[in-house]
């Protein structure tokens, strides 16, 4: 569905009680089913650790420099976003193109970030809940970040068939919620389990 | 959706109207019938699988009620359907026993009263409670319910597999369903049970997230959230509860499928199997348990609170009075949303947790008892000095209330963790949460059938049948449940194969002769139910539109309503769902849909007073039209 005919929703039901539309409301939601996964997961987390066995994690090197990535997607999303408001369709694609491969190389940064655990003695299987956790909670984002590089993709698509301007936001607004928000989740993860 | 919303802007009221007609013929029967995005389908068709999916649990409940009631007893004639679960001598097989537990428990609490219950009833009353012409998104709605349906596919075939189906208890505690080891149902049973469940909390997200943002977005001109009917704000609060706790138990289930199939240790520590040890090291079963009862326990309220709302709607309508305490409901509701989320460790006094955070859940848990309290005693006002009309709704409404707090009663009981201990997994637990939860729930799922039947097939349901089905049905829950508290006082543990072997527990064989006895005549009493209902789709009398004299909006729509809700313009909300038999009213009901300015007789003063503002309301109505 497109965004006219939500127009015309809102247009039968003058009283609309949120002046949000729905389709960015069930983002939102999404959003929230998100946040208790990885609110379980983590809360998991500081139990088995409570428990008390197996050392500190030394986290790869490399999360470092992917979390630089991933900050530095969300400025070009942003970017994007705001030449669509305005209408710069050409830097609209350039910045979403842009946006793109930063989340295709904050992947391939964590799966060697993944090779670097390896490396480094700790395992998915064998050690403990503590080391499996550590490749459970990146590998959950990244999946997330899969979805989100599709939302991304199918955007991108739109903007090269001049779907996407000033007067037609609401994808590229809803791709750019959910790309700030996995944003947001990683840099949670990650100082999670840098400090924990 | 879409589609009708276009025509409207195109066509106008009226010949809107035609234009939804022509709609309707286009429809294939594939698009109608399976692939629909109409929310009142797709809520029937929630419907129809959970029946489908009761009687197997049902079913499954009377073969180990058989195995409880008559220890030992010859199934041979049961061979063609269960196989080599009948053993060689002609006895039920024990592990086979543990699996018809672990299935039973699952299906009803998953696929009957989370799926069929909230599944058909907020899919069906939210649009047309709140006036909307569907929910926000078809076509998620849709999946949400091919999602449940291929999870069913999966748990249906997981019987039938030759190590059978998941047999450590509904609530899978590990290691027993880690490790393939300890019992034959923690093979493929298992993975299955984990694959279905996923894609049934997808299926619940999927749906859940819908109702709330229809909620939210989609109500009608003047649907403020203080004239909701309470059947909505039951369902809104219960879709707030699924999103927030399936999510956790996906979480819990994904560490499982970790444990079980690539060797991870978040569940499993220092095994050992044969003298032999397991390479697990570390992990903490406590852990599954925290998680479970993340989301288990607020699941309980996901089965109940849609029944809450239900026999608010139908006990007001029947008593023909309004709602008593409409906000103390609404504020128990939410009430017990909150609570439901820190209680969940009263599940596991006994589990050698810290006695003093016992101490604070069990504080937690005998709150609830407040709310709940004040939904029970807002329902008996509302019943006194009304003009009881008992319909068979009505009654499994009252029947409802029956045995909310003859369950509730023991609640109270088990909250206490110094009593638990003796309590703990016994049948005291079975008969304290079969009648609360499970019975209850149950009987406002039928309120709601008997209720809505007219709508949702625009013809009436036999009422003589009703009572008969009503009065076996209530009489029989009583039959079961109630002397298990007995057999639970005295020590009885549940999910126990035989207790014959044991001096100690022979004692009751004639009480659970008894119990077994009264659960097959109440199962039996259900297929009048299902013959009433198939009878009723295709043959039973034609409805009238409003049939109960109901205030609520979805009885403003034709008898059969077709996509799209309402011919014309959605109608304008004036009032709350509740005005029954007001001083002065010609009828005994106003619906919601009539202004105060054509009730001057009955009005009172502040009302009389809002008729200005109502014109207000028309005035943008008119503009809003001009635009189109």
């Amino acid at each position: 569905m497109n965004t006219q005919n939500i127009n015309i929703v809102q247009a039968e039901q003058p009283q609309l009680p949120l002046s949000m539309s729905p389709k960015k409301f069930i983002l939102w939601l999404f959003i929230v089913s998100i946040v208790m996964l990885f609110a379980a997961w983590t809360s998991a987390y500081i139990v088995a650790q409570a428990e008390g066995v197996g050392v500190p994690i030394e986290l790869p090197s490399l999360f470092g420099y992917t979390s630089i990535l991933l900050i530095l997607s969300s400025i070009s999303m942003h970017l994007a976003y705001r030449a669509a408001k305005r209408d710069q369709l050409n830097l609209l694609r350039i910045f979403s193109t842009i946006t793109f491969i930063l989340g295709v190389g904050f992947l391939a940064g964590q799966l060697l970030g993944f090779e670097q655990l390896v490396a480094s003695n700790v395992y998915f299987v064998g050690g403990t809940a503590i080391d499996s956790f550590t490749f459970v909670l990146p590998f959950m984002h990244g999946v997330h970040i899969v979805a989100g590089l599709v939302f991304l993709l199918i955007v991108l698509v739109q903007s090269f068939r001049y779907k996407v301007h000033s007067k037609s936001m609401l994808s590229i607004e809803l791709c750019a919620t959910f790309w700030h928000f996995l944003d947001g989740l990683w840099l949670y993860l990650f100082l999670f389990l840098t400090f924990n | 959706m879409a589609t009708i919303n276009v025509e409207k802007s195109h066509t106008g009221g009226a010949a809107d109207a035609h234009a939804h007609g022509a709609h309707d013929h286009q429809q294939s029967f594939i698009t109608k019938y399976i692939f629909s995005t109409d929310h009142k389908m797709i809520g029937k068709q929630y419907l129809i699988s959970g029946i489908f999916w009761a009687l197997i649990g049902g079913f499954l409940s009377i073969l180990f009620r058989l195995q409880l009631g008559f220890p030992g007893m010859d199934m041979t004639f049961l061979k063609p359907l269960l196989g080599d679960w009948i053993t060689t001598s002609g006895t039920l097989d024990p592990e086979f026993y543990l699996a018809l537990v672990t299935m039973h428990g699952t299906i009803m609490v998953f696929f009957v009263l989370t799926a069929g219950l909230s599944g058909t009833f907020s899919n069906f009353l939210i649009p047309l409670q709140i006036g909307a012409r569907d929910m926000a998104s078809g076509f998620m709605n849709m999946l949400s319910y091919w999602f449940f349906f291929v999870a069913s596919v999966i748990m249906f075939y997981s019987l039938f597999i030759e190590t059978g189906p998941a047999a450590g208890g509904w609530v899978v505690y590990p290691p027993l369903s880690a490790l393939p080891e300890a019992i034959s149902g923690s093979h493929l049973g298992m993975t299955l049970w984990l694959i279905s469940m996923t894609l049934f909390i997808a299926s619940q997200l999927l749906g859940g997230i819908n109702y709330i943002a229809t909620v939210i977005n989609l109500r009608t001109r003047g649907m403020s959230f203080a004239k909701m009917p309470l059947t909505v704000w039951a369902f809104f609060l219960t879709a707030v509860l699924g999103l927030l706790a399936f999510p956790v138990l996906f979480a819990a289930a994904l560490l499982l499928v970790f444990d079980r199939s690539f060797g991870t240790s978040f569940y499993l520590a220092d095994i050992y199997i044969a003298g032999e040890a397991l390479p697990h090291v570390g992990g903490s079963p406590l852990l599954y348990q925290h998680l479970f009862w993340f989301l288990g326990h607020p699941e309980v309220y996901i089965v109940i609170l849609p029944s809450f709302g239900i026999v608010s709607e139908v006990m007001a309508t029947n008593a023909r009075k309004p709602i008593f305490g409409y906000r103390a409901m609404i504020g128990s509701l939410l009430g017990i949303s909150v609570l439901s989320f820190v209680v969940w460790a009263h599940h596991m006094f006994v589990s050698g947790m810290d006695p003093f955070l016992g101490s604070v859940f069990m504080f937690l848990t005998l709150i609830i008892a407040v709310p709940s309290a004040v939904k029970v005693f807002n329902y008996l006002t509302t019943l006194w000095r009304g003009n009881i009309i008992f319909t068979p709704a009505m009654l499994y409404s009252i029947g409802f209330v029956s045995l909310f707090i003859s369950g509730g009663l023991t609640g109270i009981f088990l909250g206490n963790a110094a009593i638990d201990v003796q309590l703990h997994d016994t049948y005291f637990v079975v008969a304290h949460f079969h009648l609360v939860m499970g019975s209850a729930a149950f009987f406002g799922m039928m309120a709601g059938i008997y209720h809505w039947f007219p709508k949702m097939f625009g013809r009436m349901m036999d009422n003589k049948l009703g009572y008969f089905h009503f009065w076996a049905t209530f009489i029989g829950v009583y039959m079961v449940f109630f002397p298990m508290h007995y057999i639970g006082i005295a020590g009885f543990p549940r999910r126990y194969y035989s207790f014959t072997n044991f001096d100690a527990f022979s004692g009751f064989t004639d009480l659970n002769m008894f119990v077994s006895i009264a659960a097959i005549v109440t199962f039996t009493a259900q297929l009048v139910f299902i013959f009433n209902f198939f009878y009723s789709m295709y043959l039973g009398r034609k409805a009238p539109a409003n049939p109960w004299n109901s205030n609520t909006l979805e009885w403003t729509t034709p008898v059969e309503p077709g996509h799209g809700n309402w011919p014309g313009e959605i109608p304008t909300v004036y009032r709350w769902p509740y005005d029954y038999s007001k001083p002065g009213a010609k009828e005994d009901y106003i619906p919601q849909n009539i202004p105060y300015a054509m009730t001057p007789e009955s009005n009172l003063p502040h009302e009389t007073a809002m008729i200005d503002m109502e014109k207000d309301d028309d005035a943008v109505v008119v503009d809003r039209e001009g635009k189109h």
